[in-house]
């Protein structure tokens, strides 16, 4: 969504403020192990983030976590980098929203607010996100926030469980006047990894959902309707790599709730050192740090991708994925047909069209320490 | 003659950056760099001046400037298929 800047800056700031979250989506892309995370940062050293990344040509903010909303103080966060001149978006699941906090956020100075669903009825969603009242809650947070002003996007994480609603999906978010609706298709990082087998949908889902997608796009665009809908498909039915995060270390920074600043927010998997905002200034750690340079142009490259003519379009794809499927995160991203190890994704397809046990790791901070102990 | 108002959409923020040295438009989890000329026009948009005061204003810093009304009108045409601007 960003032309491409002259310079390497930082535009894009995700600032993952906690771990904590009501939900336990088993497809959340938290590191599996995030009960073993350190301490949350201070509001005062979030701040002293917000004010270094700015200075640095950071331009849009995401609060995100976990649920960024279990932090009390989200609404000095957002005042403070208001101030400062960024674009404020609000990454929540709408647990624990209400009229006047979404009023007080607003006052602070709230760009946007994006939730996300886990399905469009009360039954999927509850057995995805493991709550109850989580679905009544946030069809009526969704609509207070257009009933307060705000632009919404609504995400919608698309699996094999859900994605045959993918109709009831678009008409509910037509509904509730969302202003851009994001049908992700899960990717396989984190904990959607650890439930691959469970959620990955069918390639006949997956070209059903496309269909269905394109069609209501025509139908809207034909009746002026401003709702923009974004179809992300998933690699594992591509057979070139996304060039991922749009190159390491040259858009996006995340920094984590215990302060670890990384090139986006599943490379703590890898084995890297990656610098932690409590020890270093975000200059340093964005220009100078080894995590943060590693990756960076394409000295890094092992064949096929080394002499590859494709190399600029993708720079060899996902290094996480390379990492998780292959144990060597020089590998060309194996969803590359030319990769070596584009079977393990040609297999992961074909278990999709056999029977797929249902169970799934549910991401709790219970089953996040079997994680980190194990 | 075009007597319409013009307004940035809600959705939408004009800002100068300069970390960029430009206008830029910001949105929900992205920005669009602007031109000179888009931001020359853009920036005059505020929900008073019709599109004609807008020109006018135009052509008294760009005198010379040629066939000047009819690129502002393919601006406000296109900034609205991007819903980027809306009609008061």
């Amino acid at each position: 969504m960003f032309e491409t800047a002259k310079r390497r800056q930082p535009l894009w700031l995700l600032a993952e403020l906690t771990y904590k979250c009501p939900l336990q989506c088993p497809y959340c892309s938290n590191p599996l192990d995030f009960a073993s995370a350190g301490q949350e940062l201070t509001t005062e050293q979030w701040i002293d983030v917000f004010r270094q990344a700015r200075k640095m040509g950071a331009a849009q903010l995401g609060f995100s976590g976990g649920e960024p909303l279990v932090r009390q103080d989200l609404e000095i966060l957002i005042a403070e980098a208001r101030r400062l001149g960024y674009y404020t978006n609000l990454i929540t699941s709408g647990i624990g929203l209400n009229a006047q906090r979404i009023a007080h956020f607003h006052d602070a100075g709230l760009d946007h607010i994006q939730v996300s669903f886990q399905a469009s009825d009360e039954e999927v969603n509850q057995m995805l996100s493991g709550s109850a009242k989580a679905f009544a809650q946030k069809l009526k947070m969704a609509r207070e926030v257009k009933a307060q002003g705000y632009p919404m996007v609504l995400n919608f994480v698309t699996h094999r469980h859900n994605i045959d609603q993918i109709d009831r999906i678009i008409e509910l978010c037509v509904e509730l006047e969302a202003d851009y609706v994001e049908l992700a298709t899960c990717q396989y990082y984190g904990w959607a990894f650890e439930n691959r087998e469970a959620l990955l949908p069918t390639r006949a889902q997956l070209e059903r959902a496309e269909r269905i997608t394109n069609e209501y796009r025509e139908r809207l665009a034909a009746q002026g309707h401003p709702i923009k809908l974004i179809f992300v498909t998933p690699d594992y039915y591509e057979e070139r790599p996304k060039k991922c995060m749009n190159g390491w270390g040259e858009l996006f920074l995340t920094v984590t709730p215990d302060g670890t600043a990384l090139p986006c927010h599943s490379a703590r998997m890898l084995p890297l050192t990656f610098p932690n905002v409590k020890d270093h200034s975000l200059s340093h750690i964005w220009n100078d740090s080894e995590g943060f340079n590693y990756f960076r142009g394409k000295g890094w490259m092992k064949e096929p991708c080394r002499s590859c003519d494709e190399q600029d379009d993708d720079l060899g794809g996902c290094r996480c994925q390379a990492y998780m499927l292959t144990g060597d995160m020089h590998n060309a991203d194996p969803v590359c047909a030319k990769s070596e190890h584009h079977s393990l994704i040609v297999e992961a397809r074909l278990a999709a069209e056999g029977d797929v046990s249902t169970a799934m790791t549910f991401r709790n901070e219970r089953n996040s320490r079997v994680f980190f102990k194990g | 003659m075009n007597a319409a108002v013009p307004v940035i959409n809600r959705m939408f923020r004009l800002q100068w950056e300069e970390a960029q040295e430009a206008w830029v438009l910001l949105y929900p989890e992205g920005m669009v760099q602007l031109n000179a000329s888009a931001a020359e026009i853009l920036t005059r948009v505020d929900g008073q001046k019709t599109i004609e005061e807008i020109q006018r204003e135009l052509l008294t810093k760009y005198p010379e400037a040629e066939g000047l009304e009819q690129d502002v009108n393919d601006f406000f045409a296109h900034a609205q298929t991007l819903n980027w601007i809306r009609y008061v």
